[in-house]
């Protein structure tokens, strides 16, 4: 037929991961951001800022959710049941944060702080869960035949509670950009402050990874370390030092914009060096997505109505991005 | 937890977390086709009681809507933490069946919801109820691909079995499979009527309360013809939508009545009360009415159907349940065609609006529609026990392998957390039920103090009105 549906399911299915983890990312770091930010006006600024978009970003997550069925019936299968505790905690967290959102405004003062509070718990249980997640997958299931044969606490590992504290400052990192470029005066002063010993920490988190995976996983090392890999995917780790010193550089004078987009660059080399890592497996270490992915009468079916609905939920995305750009003022506009 | 099997706590799980989500959806579905009647008849007739009812549901519909965002979330993920074996072999059907439905959603919403909800002011008339038609479209398109999946399940076709897992062969006999349009029917008729008995205890509640405008009286009639006319259809669908049930799940409706065996040459009974007991094999304290059954279920006199011990004991659905929850859904049916005639004979005595044991009747009917929906759904997904998908895979294989403990403790936290999300989320529905329709005069009303405010269904109601928590175990702070 000439399509080959497992790659173009792969590239969608991973490019919504990314938009994902790129836009509930930052917002999710905000309420990481709260115990930081004690001002009742301030916090009101911060949610705010990711008012008008946040709900739109987890689409990404649900829809990740079916088109996995859909496509690779086997991975979703796996790869959930697997993480079954992790992702409990992450749907937990994420319900109790996204309805604090809308309730902190509508509450009474009495109880208000109840709300704030679960938007906090809520976005550092939904983003260490995930990041936990991500480090159990790096490190493989247990698989036999079509179905997981693993524990139940198979993901709990040294690393992925390191990978699940590195989300958290990945997000961190993410949220205290996007306000920088969102906010003004003494409030984006205090966070650039913060941004640059966010950035060293997320960098070392990212070296800490980048030694530790190859160092247990053999296979990893070889796709790296082997000739002429190494000098295909060396533009990977030069960048991350570029963007680091480059972001440590514009957050010293007056900036805007750049260090979030330069916050986004980094997560983007830190995903393509994972997918370097793992490519062409879905089920890590060892089913590729040819051998997880579902029969063509299932991808080609659902490929339709995703490539004619995918474009508009862009269009949406890019739209409500543009008519809530500029600076949002603390007490401005919002209920 | 109590001695249950790990099985049995993931089909509580399940059953539990969407038993929760299928009351939001049910709503969403009968306000939006609402909505689009209320903004037709405001643009037809100019009677401003129209539009002012619309935007009072609007800020209802809001809520629900993100009620029903928020439960969802979990529905897309739990297929492959709690019945990942049934979603290696048969998500080649499911997946893409619930993405269709996902992908539908987003696009409503990207579409369509946004200026329903904030455009009042910013687009034309025209326009404006276009989207809420849009709306109201796509919540049945949604309804149609849960429903076609969920149906596929119950009587499956259209596929070969390849390699130990399903593929589809023919997607039109996938989607169009027999039970597929009489459960569209019922579950879509059944949101109606949901939503209609909620208006007309709304309507009922605020004129009790003194609050007779002409708003009130407005929605109060409308929902009461609604149930004349619907509960009747209702009721003939959920007949047509039975003799299905017994053609392809014979078992399920033996369960239904309670039914073991059958005599030669006997008519059926109908057992209108009773304990069926499925360890001694008989229904006890059985109330039955000669005939009935047969007439009902065979359209004739004297026909049989099959029992309950002509089926293989394993393969037996629990009949003490679905006997009963068969029974609560259609003991509201008869309640509602009671209140529909109730409600036109107190038109005809012009008395609809001052009939105090009436109004009292209809407030209690509320939630009628809802709690038939959720038992209806009981009846039909326990009564296809033990199959998940009807005569090829058994729900024991279907299900992960998590160990009782772990199922007991999320089973719990899940219970709690929704108690108290979705608990504050209906508080506050009521407390803007309670409020009720606001005359706006010329100016239409607009969110107040809405710059720049996002298109998000929540921030619809502008109003701060406070969502309390209620844990169980009292209030807390």
């Amino acid at each position: 037929m000439g399509i080959d549906l497992p790659v173009i399911w792969a590239v969608i299915i991973g490019f919504g991961l990314m938009m994902y983890v790129v836009m509930d990312g930052f917002d999710l770091g905000i309420g990481i951001l709260f115990p930081f930010i004690r001002d009742r006006g301030d916090r009101d600024t911060l949610v705010n800022t990711v008012a008008p978009v946040w709900d739109g970003n987890e689409t990404w997550l649900v829809l990740g959710g079916a088109t996995l069925m859909a496509a690779f019936p086997l991975a979703y299968s796996v790869l959930l049941s697997a993480l079954y505790i992790p992702i409990f905690f992450m749907l937990a967290g994420l319900i109790w944060r996204g309805v604090a959102f809308e309730f902190r405004f509508k509450a009474d003062e009495a109880h208000r702080p109840f709300w704030d509070k679960a938007f906090a718990w809520g976005s550092y249980i939904a983003t260490f869960s995930q990041g936990v997640a991500l480090g159990a997958f790096i490190n493989g299931f247990k698989v036999t035949g079509a179905s997981y044969d693993g524990g139940s606490f198979d993901w709990l590992s040294p690393f992925s509670l390191f990978t699940g504290v590195g989300l958290i400052v990945a997000y961190a990192l993410l949220g205290c950009t996007w306000l920088i470029m969102k906010t003004e005066g003494e409030l984006q002063h205090r966070l650039k402050a913060l941004a640059p010993r966010v950035t060293l920490v997320l960098v070392a988190a990212i070296v800490i990874v980048s030694v530790w995976t190859p160092l247990t996983h053999p296979s990893i090392a070889t796709r790296w370390f082997s000739f002429p890999n190494i000098i295909i995917f060396s533009p990977v780790p030069v960048l991350v030092v570029a963007t680091t010193w480059v972001m440590m550089r514009v957050l010293r004078n007056e900036t805007h914009a750049s260090p979030f987009l330069l916050a986004l660059l980094l997560l983007f080399l830190g995903y393509t060096g994972l997918a370097i890592s793992l490519w062409p497996n879905i089920i890590p270490p060892a089913i590729s997505i040819r051998e997880a992915a579902g029969p063509p009468e299932s991808m080609g079916f659902t490929l339709v109505g995703a490539l004619f609905v995918i474009p508009f939920i862009l269009a949406y995305t890019a739209m409500s991005y543009y008519v809530f750009r500029g600076k949002v003022r603390a007490g401005e506009g919002y209920h | 937890m109590f001695g249950l099997t790990a099985l049995e706590l993931a089909r509580i799980q399940f059953g539990f977390t969407i038993s929760a989500h299928i009351i939001f959806p049910a709503i969403t579905i009968g306000l939006a086709s609402y909505l689009a009647v209320l903004e037709a008849l405001w643009l037809w007739k100019k009677d401003t009681t129209y539009r002012d009812l619309y935007h009072f549901w609007s800020h209802i519909f809001a809520v629900n809507f993100a009620m029903g965002v928020v439960s969802g979330i979990v529905m897309a993920y739990q297929f492959g933490t709690n019945w990942s074996h049934y979603s290696a072999f048969a998500g080649t059907i499911t997946g893409p069946l619930l993405s269709y439905e996902v992908l539908t959603a987003f696009f409503l919403e990207a579409g369509f919801l946004g200026v329903m909800l904030f455009g009042w002011s910013k687009v034309g008339p025209g326009l404006h109820f276009f989207a809420t038609v849009m709306v109201a479209i796509g919540t049945l398109i949604s309804a149609t691909w849960i429903l076609a999946s969920n149906s596929w399940m119950q009587t499956p076709q259209g596929f070969e079995i390849i390699n130990g897992r399903v593929v589809p062969v023919d997607w039109l006999k996938v989607i169009f499979n027999p039970s597929f349009p009489y459960r569209l029917a019922h579950m879509t008729v059944a949101a109606y009527l949901a939503v209609a008995l909620f208006v007309g205890a709304s309507g009922a509640w605020h004129l009790l309360k003194r609050r007779d405008t002409p708003a009130v009286r407005r929605m109060l009639s409308m929902a009461m013809w609604m149930v004349l006319i619907v509960t009747p259809m209702q009721i003939a669908i959920g007949d047509q939508h039975g003799l299905v049930d017994l053609k392809y799940q014979p078992a399920k409706i033996a369960a239904v009545e309670g039914h073991w065996e059958n005599q030669p040459g006997e008519s059926l009974p109908l057992i209108l009360f009773g304990l069926p007991d499925m360890n001694a094999e008989t229904t006890r304290y059985a109330v039955q009415v000669p005939h009935l059954g047969s007439l009902v279920l065979t359209h004739s006199w004297n026909g049989q159907i099959p029992g309950l011990k002509d089926f293989a004991p394993q393969d037996r659905p629990n009949s003490t349940i679905v006997f009963w929850t068969f029974r609560i859904m259609v003991g509201l049916g008869f309640l509602m065609l009671l209140l529909g005639l109730w409600g036109a004979w107190a038109r005809w005595r012009h008395e609809l609006y001052r009939s105090k044991l009436f109004l009292r009747f209809a407030v209690l009917m509320g939630p009628a529609g809802l709690i038939a929906i959720v038992a209806g759904w009981l009846t039909t997904e326990i009564g296809r026990q033990p199959w998940v998908v009807y005569g090829v895979m058994r729900t024991k294989d279907a299900a992960s392998n998590h160990s009782a403990l772990e199922l007991s403790i999320t089973l719990i936290v899940f219970i709690v957390m929704y108690m108290a999300v979705f608990g504050t989320g209906i508080r506050y529905m009521l407390k803007l039920v309670a409020k009720g329709p606001q005359p706006q005069g010329e100016h239409p009303p607009e969110p107040e103090g809405q710059s720049g405010r996002p298109a998000r269904p929540l921030s619809a109601v502008p109003d701060r009105i406070d969502p309390a928590i209620d844990l169980p175990g009292g209030r807390r702070r």
